[in-house]
């Protein structure tokens, strides 16, 4: 059975995600780095629906999707399962879901798992908005951003609110480890994964995934997107150990974060206004001061 | 061993002999002395289980789904609004055709919060694809977990299983109870071995998107198993189960003294206790009434039902859940089954004890007076009139 | 009857994704690569394969044409063509 599909890849080719889709390249990078001895539950979103089409699976690993909000939860269970069996030190879990169905939805269940001690990495791809159902606004979605249910009006510049700071709130439950990345540094993002899944208990990985479709950009632009909000400071990568911040990615030469604004559909309505670009440059002002980017 | 035992504990007891690798719930009243029972079986090392305390229902349901899809047997329990609150992932267990065994401690919904029994969370969950057995007394209760599990668990099945038991009446009350001993459970109970889980050996993917070319065919096989190979395979585990442990508890349904009944009352659950002692005082006064308890509510039964009833010439069903808006759940399935018959009995539903209101002998007998009498669909019984003509305006 | 509900793993590899490619498809210099393998590192739909430097190639079975390859290609070796233009 193996043998017909066979890939080095634990995550494969055919899926349906669209042309230069970060979360697809994110997904694969995680399941690549963990390796084979692993098994990955996945909530209900983009990835779930791209990679799992009956009768297909993109997965090279066992793999479970249940629900929206249950990822962590589900995760706990095999956990345990694995636990019960004997398994738990051969085979690690990695738990994963997208910003929506992490940060809202999803937030309970993984306060719950992380909070109770289960030897699972939990990897949220950010992609900034509910993509599968149309670009709507999650907590994630960032400052101005131009969704379905943030657009700008009359009254409105986009998403009124900032980003919640998951990483820092998965921190503070005090678990060994809790970080970002993004796809635009895959090395360091595949370094994340491979220690946190080098550390036994609850771990947190937080992945920038730029989305051509909901940010409004050719695919060609992913990985620069990526880089430029890191290097603008507006996506700080982070690492945090047992609650303290222990490493930051350096931007010695921040970007304005004009040039990663203009490249996006969704912030087209500001781009032109001194004001509001003014705004989001204070945003990764602040970021790069509070974490010591540069 | 026969002991006197709270019910709730019974269901610890029971639970424990099935060995399950995996135990999730979340706090919920009258469910809590299940959990509180396991828990402890745990702690004292006489379960080998992994007790994971989670932070709500939904992810109860979900931790076992996640333990049962490694192949791992689970078990979990709760009550009303926890119920309600798993109902997503109950469904989603059931499409994914994962065996999980969960006893329902029947409470009333909220609004108005009530921790009182009836029927109506588990009622609510009929149509989720799970196995239905409604428990009348603490063996019930103990029996049905064990063979649940054998049923559920057999590969051509693959289907969950819930074991109802009435809040309070049972969970809270004390009986004898005969508990078996983990060698006849073990002859009776073989360890779960699923066609299909997460392994590394194997990497299969579970919980697909079924898009419209396949989703149909993934409820009729549902809908095949539990009309089908359930309806058999319940006998069949029942046997089996009488010849290890010695008695047939578990069944599509039971009758009692229906032979020559003129008037059938059909009941659920612990009241069938009650409508039996009404029978007996009926049959001493030269009255035909007998009673049929639905044991297995899902799969329903529809030719057990049927056969039965059409004896009567007087069906009187008595339920603790009502569909708000349109009548009781089980007479109008009921009277489905009469549909279109010439000889059929005249069918009436009364609804009953909602929110641990007491269903007394006198509820019954004024039930059977009124299935005497002209037909009537869904009269609530027992009510306070005074309490009706409340207007919000006064307020 | 439970078929439908499980899939095998890496069985996706049936639905040939290259028929999405509409403009442009990555073209593969093979001259001045150096095999740092970002290209394979990268690619979102998992499809090039290769180990040595100048051996690096995309499975156009596959390929749906974004151009991240092109774009993370230190020495500039891929380049995006017009799907009109030859192989």
């Amino acid at each position: 059975m193996l043998s017909k599909h066979f890939s080095e890849h634990n995550f494969v080719s055919g899926h349906t995600a669209c042309a230069g889709c970060g979360q697809a390249l994110a997904a694969r990078l995680v399941v690549d780095a963990a390796g084979k001895n692993t098994i990955a539950t996945n909530a209900t979103g983009c990835l779930e629906v791209f990679s799992t089409k009956a009768p297909q699976s993109s997965w090279n690993i066992p793999w479970i999707h249940s629900l929206f909000e249950n990822s962590a939860a589900v995760g706990s269970g095999v956990e345990s399962a694995l636990r019960y069996l004997g398994k738990i030190d051969k085979v690690r879990v990695i738990s994963q879901g997208g910003d929506g169905g992490t940060s809202d939805i999803g937030l309970q269940a993984l306060s719950g798992m992380l909070e109770r001690g289960h030897d699972v990495l939990y990897v949220c791809y950010d992609n900034e908005a509910y993509m599968n159902t149309g670009i709507q606004r999650s907590s994630l979605t960032p400052f101005s951003a131009n969704t379905t249910t943030s657009p700008p009006g009359k009254v409105s510049t986009g998403n009124p609110k900032l980003k919640k700071p998951l990483v820092e709130i998965c921190s503070a439950h005090h678990i060994p480890y809790s970080a970002s990345a993004s796809v635009g540094y895959p090395q360091d993002l595949q370094r994340k994964v491979k220690k946190a899944l080098s550390i036994r208990g609850p771990k947190f990985l937080q992945i920038h995934c730029p989305c051509p479709l909901g940010w409004r950009y050719e695919p060609g632009l992913t990985l620069e997107i990526a880089r430029l909000a890191v290097g603008s400071g507006l996506y700080p990568l982070i690492e945090y150990e047992y609650g303290k911040l222990t490493k930051v990615f350096k931007i010695p030469k921040p970007k304005p974060v004009e040039e990663y604004l203009k490249l996006q559909g969704r912030f087209r309505h500001i781009v032109n206004s001194q004001e509001e670009v003014a705004k989001i440059q204070k945003i990764a002002d602040k970021n790069i001061d509070y974490y010591q980017l540069k | 061993m026969k002991k006197f035992l709270e019910g709730s504990q019974a269901v610890a007891k029971a639970v424990k002999l099935a060995k399950p690798g995996v135990i999730s719930a979340y706090p919920i009243t009258p469910q809590t002395h299940i959990v509180e029972g396991l828990a402890q079986f745990v702690a004292d090392g006489e379960l080998k289980s992994e007790f994971v305390n989670v932070e709500s229902e939904h992810s109860a349901a979900s931790a076992v789904l996640g333990a049962e899809a490694c192949g791992v047997r689970s078990f979990t329990a709760t009550s009303s609004q926890g119920l309600i609150l798993m109902s997503e992932v109950l469904f989603n267990i059931a499409g994914m055709r994962l065996p999980v065994m969960l006893v329902c401690a029947n409470r009333a919904l909220s609004a108005p919060i009530n921790i009182w029994n009836d029927h109506q969370d588990s009622i609510a969950l009929r149509d989720s694809g799970w196995i239905q057995f409604y428990a009348e007394n603490h063996q019930e209760v103990v029996d049905f977990i064990l063979q649940g599990y054998k049923i559920g668990e057999n590969p051509k099945i693959m289907l969950p299983v819930m074991v109802c038991m009435d809040g309070y009446i049972l969970t809270h009350g004390m009986e004898v109870v005969d508990i078996p001993s983990q060698e006849q459970v073990d002859k009776f109970l073989p360890p779960y071995n699923p066609p299909y889980k997460l392994d590394i050996d194997n990497p299969l993917s579970l919980g697909l998107l079924g898009d419209p070319t396949v989703y149909m065919e993934t409820r009729y096989a549902i809908q095949d198993t539990l009309n089908n190979d359930v309806l058999k395979l319940i006998p069949q585990v029942s046997s089996e189960f009488e010849s290890i442990f010695g008695r047939r508890t578990l069944k599509l349904v039971e009758t009692y003294k229906t032979e020559d009944a003129e008037v059938i009352l059909v009941a659920m659950g612990s009241v069938a206790g009650t409508i039996k002692d009404v029978i007996d005082e009926e049959r001493s006064k030269g009255k035909k009434v007998g009673l049929l308890k639905i044991v297995t509510y899902r799969p329903f039964p529809k030719e057990e039902v049927f056969n039965i009833l059409k004896q009567a010439s007087r069906v009187g069903v008595i339920e603790k859940a009502i569909s708000l808006g349109s009548d009781g759940p089980l007479y109008t399935e009921i009277s489905a089954l009469f549909s279109g018959e010439k000889n059929s009995p005249q069918i009436s539903g009364f609804i009953a004890g909602l929110g641990g209101r007491d269903i007394t002998e006198k509820t019954i007998q004024t039930v059977i007076e009124l299935v005497k009498g002209k037909k009537t669909s869904c009269i609530f019984m027992d009510l306070n009139k005074e309490l009706l003509w409340e207007d919000f305006r006064v307020i | 009857m439970f078929s439908i509900l499980v899939a095998k793993a890496g069985s996706s590899k049936d639905n040939k994704t290259g028929s999405w490619r509409s403009v442009k498809r990555p073209k593969f210099l093979q001259k001045d690569c150096i095999g740092c393998g970002l290209c394979k590192l990268i690619c979102p739909e998992a499809c090039i394969e290769g180990e040595e430097k100048n051996t690096y190639r995309p499975d156009y079975d596959y390929c749906k044409g974004c151009g991240l390859c092109a774009y993370i290609c230190p020495k500039k070796d891929i380049e995006m063509i017009l799907e009109t233009e030859e192989k």
